[in-house]
């Protein structure tokens, strides 16, 4: 279970400074933003547009363009499932059906006492040995009912 | 004397245990006090006999596999009396899997040790480089034109006349992108040979910008292969240690230096120019062409951008093998591809072989059909954007353009088996919704039309208006095909289409029966 700073606005301003001089950094610093603080937190937004010289909405855009970057922490264990062809071809459909089942969220929500996130993935390039999955970045092929469930009891710790 | 042990360190090896099995024969050469070495691989590509662990003897490596945890004490036992065991493989270089096959790009994959400079020079590696750097840019284009190369991404466009484009173009600074976007499921070739042999695809973008004059590199690497981004890392680091990147590189008067992008989960901007605007710091939106990356890439630059296999053909064609690459294959698809079997299937993994075999060979002799036992009833070919072929059309020859006269497409040559269980009609929905979820919007026939098709498919799949609504799809994909300037929104259709016409039984009920019901 990664752990993370709660928001601080100078160490955020040290982060975005820090990769100011790259080509083309705005990703960069959402990254490494979310990776420090878990997610994106909305002040940092304006700081890297004056950063690189760009507008807010430009800087909101790209944030909001890529299914990686959280507007809000994600719950203590992050739980994604593959859920592409490859998965789907050796069963991955009904594993997902059961991990939905067992925390009584969908695809795509944390649940209500904020332990796990369970989020879709469109491939981790573990097609053969599917179905696969990423728990708090531990990657997990060869998925079954057994492993599903031992997944799943580990992210609601 | 020391027993020097073989384990991957590939993600899908390691998704499976590798790394306890590594932990395990470490703790069981404790208890017995043997001297073991262990060292961490890339994969062979047997994923289904992953984790495969191998042993240095006097006859080559032997091979064992899957190893699990529980089985550690007693292959170790094995390699050290050179017993018996039920895990034994046999000598890995005579596998019949992988005797097969030609490997060219893979040949050190699975052998050397990904962090070593040192174990890829012994294995010919920079061969390539150091006679790039004695020919010079016009005859390093004219060997990768003589090579026949092709975009391993999925266009297969010839890479000669890529970079030659580059090269006659003036600029004050050009680039070398290297597109390791690999979203497509059922694709791991360029996660394999990141993990498993990252220096040649450095080695293959370095020759690219001695060619074009390029002194700066970018790899952009999905987020979801942390292993990868590490490897390249480290692999990045220790090439510069090693003089082979930087200024004056391998002594020579050239530069060029790399580096690692991460991507954030969006599956279009393994689009070139999509990738090019993610690159640069922006929505990962496609763009117009032309202008072609080649005249106007990053920041406005010519760029030379190829997928990862493309560059990592480049070193053995380099390294004289230019005529040897070309006299594989068949008619304009030459040399080999690394052709990726996934999904329900027995034998799964990475099987690089000349262009030409068939689509039937390697579901059902190479792959040895499902892993579930049940009839193999469709092969999706491609990734997502890829055709599903029915078992009729197994005589397909895997070539570029084979697949394209059959309304398919070989892509980045993956290959997703399906048993008889699949609903087709729920696999051509997919293919819209995953259009509609990775959309970067720019299009409208995309944009929209994904979404229209979710819910065209949903009411034929409950047996609404059923050849009406079948009509309104196949209307819907033409547009798609037609009006969409990338290939999501233009090759959504092929999945769609192709499920209606080869699995059209899995469309609701028959129309008469309908009629009847009405």
């Amino acid at each position: 279970m990664p752990a993370y700073e709660p928001w601080d606005a100078a160490r955020g301003a040290e982060i975005i400074a820090e990769h100011a001089c790259l080509e083309g950094a705005t990703l960069v610093m959402l990254h490494a933003l979310q990776q420090t603080f878990g997610y994106v937190p909305e002040p940092a937004i304006p700081m890297i547009a004056s950063a690189l010289n760009l507008s807010r909405a430009e800087v909101h855009g790209v944030f909001t363009f890529y299914h990686d970057f959280r507007h809000e922490p994600a719950g203590r264990h992050v739980l994604k499932l593959c859920r592409a062809e490859a998965c789907q071809a050796a069963g991955g459909d009904a594993l997902a059906a059961r991990a939905e089942a067992r925390l009584g969220i969908a695809l795509g929500n944390t649940t209500a006492d904020e332990r796990t996130t369970l989020e879709p993935i469109y491939c981790l390039g573990l097609c053969a040995t599917a179905p696969s999955a990423m728990l708090d970045g531990r990657l997990v092929g060869r998925l079954d009912e057994a492993r599903i469930d031992a997944l799943l009891a580990e992210a609601q710790r | 004397m020391s027993l020097r042990i073989f384990v991957s360190r590939d993600a899908g090896a390691v998704a499976v245990g590798a790394d306890e099995v590594a932990l395990a024969l470490q703790r069981a050469a404790g208890s017995r006090g043997a001297d073991i070495e262990i060292v961490r691989t890339g994969s062979r590509g047997l994923y289904w006999q992953e984790p495969m662990i191998e042993v240095a003897t006097p006859k080559g490596r032997v091979a064992f596999g899957p190893v699990m945890e529980s089985d550690a004490v007693s292959v170790l036992d094995a390699m050290m009396s050179g017993g018996a065991h039920p895990l034994l493989l046999g000598i890995a270089d005579e596998i019949p899997w992988l005797k097969r096959q030609t490997r060219l790009t893979f040949a050190r994959c699975g052998v050397i040790d990904p962090r070593s400079v040192e174990d890829y020079r012994a294995h010919d590696g920079y061969k390539g480089l150091e006679r790039a750097l004695t020919l010079g840019p016009d005859a390093i284009l004219a060997d990768v034109t003589a090579s026949g190369l092709r975009g391993r991404g999925g266009a297969g466009f010839p890479t000669g006349i890529k970079w030659k484009t580059v090269a006659q173009t003036s600029a004050d600074r050009k680039y070398i992108v290297c597109n390791a976007d690999e979203g497509d499921s059922g694709t791991f070739a360029d996660r394999m040979i990141m993990e498993g042999d990252p220096f040649v695809v450095i080695e293959g973008m370095t020759i690219a910008g001695i060619a074009v004059g390029a002194s700066k590199g970018y790899i952009y690497i999905r987020s979801e292969y942390p292993h990868a981004v590490a490897a390249m890392n480290a692999a990045i680091a220790a090439a510069r240690r090693a003089g082979y990147l930087g200024a004056r590189l391998g002594g020579s008067a050239h530069s060029f230096d790399l580096e690692v992008r991460v991507g954030a989960g969006a599956y279009v901007c393994g689009e070139e120019t999509s990738l090019l605007e993610s690159l640069e710091g922006r929505r990962g939106i496609v763009r117009a062409k032309p202008p072609l990356p080649a005249h106007k890439g990053l920041f406005g630059k010519p760029t030379v951008i190829n997928n990862v296999l493309s560059f990592a053909a480049i070193p053995f064609i380099l390294a004289g093998g230019a005529k040897a690459y070309a006299d594989f294959g068949i008619g304009r698809s030459r040399g080999t591809m690394p052709i990726q079997l996934a999904g329900n299937i027995k034998r799964g993994g990475l099987f690089e072989v000349a262009f030409g075999i068939t689509l039937g060979e390697l579901v059902d002799d190479v792959g040895g059909g499902t892993f579930t036992g049940r009839p193999v009833r469709a092969v999706q070919v491609g990734g997502p954007l890829g055709a599903y072929f029915p078992r009729e059309l197994f005589d397909t020859p895997f070539d570029y353009e084979a697949f394209a006269a059959r309304d398919g497409l070989i892509g980045h040559g993956g290959i997703v088996v399906f048993d008889d269980s699949v609903d087709m009609s729920k696999q051509a929905r997919f293919a819209m919704e995953f259009c509609a979820i990775e959309s970067c919007g720019k299009c409208t026939p995309c944009r929209i039309g994904s979404t229209r098709g979710v819910e065209t498919i949903d009411k034929i799949r409950a047996g609404e208006r059923v050849a009406e609504n079948i009509a309104v799809v196949e209307d819907l994909c033409n547009t798609m095909k037609f009006g969409s300037l990338c290939a999501l929104g233009g090759f959504t259709p092929y999945p769609v289409m192709s499920a209606l016409k080869h699995f059209r039984e899995d469309f609701g009920p028959a129309p008469t029966r309908l009629q009847a019901a009405e």
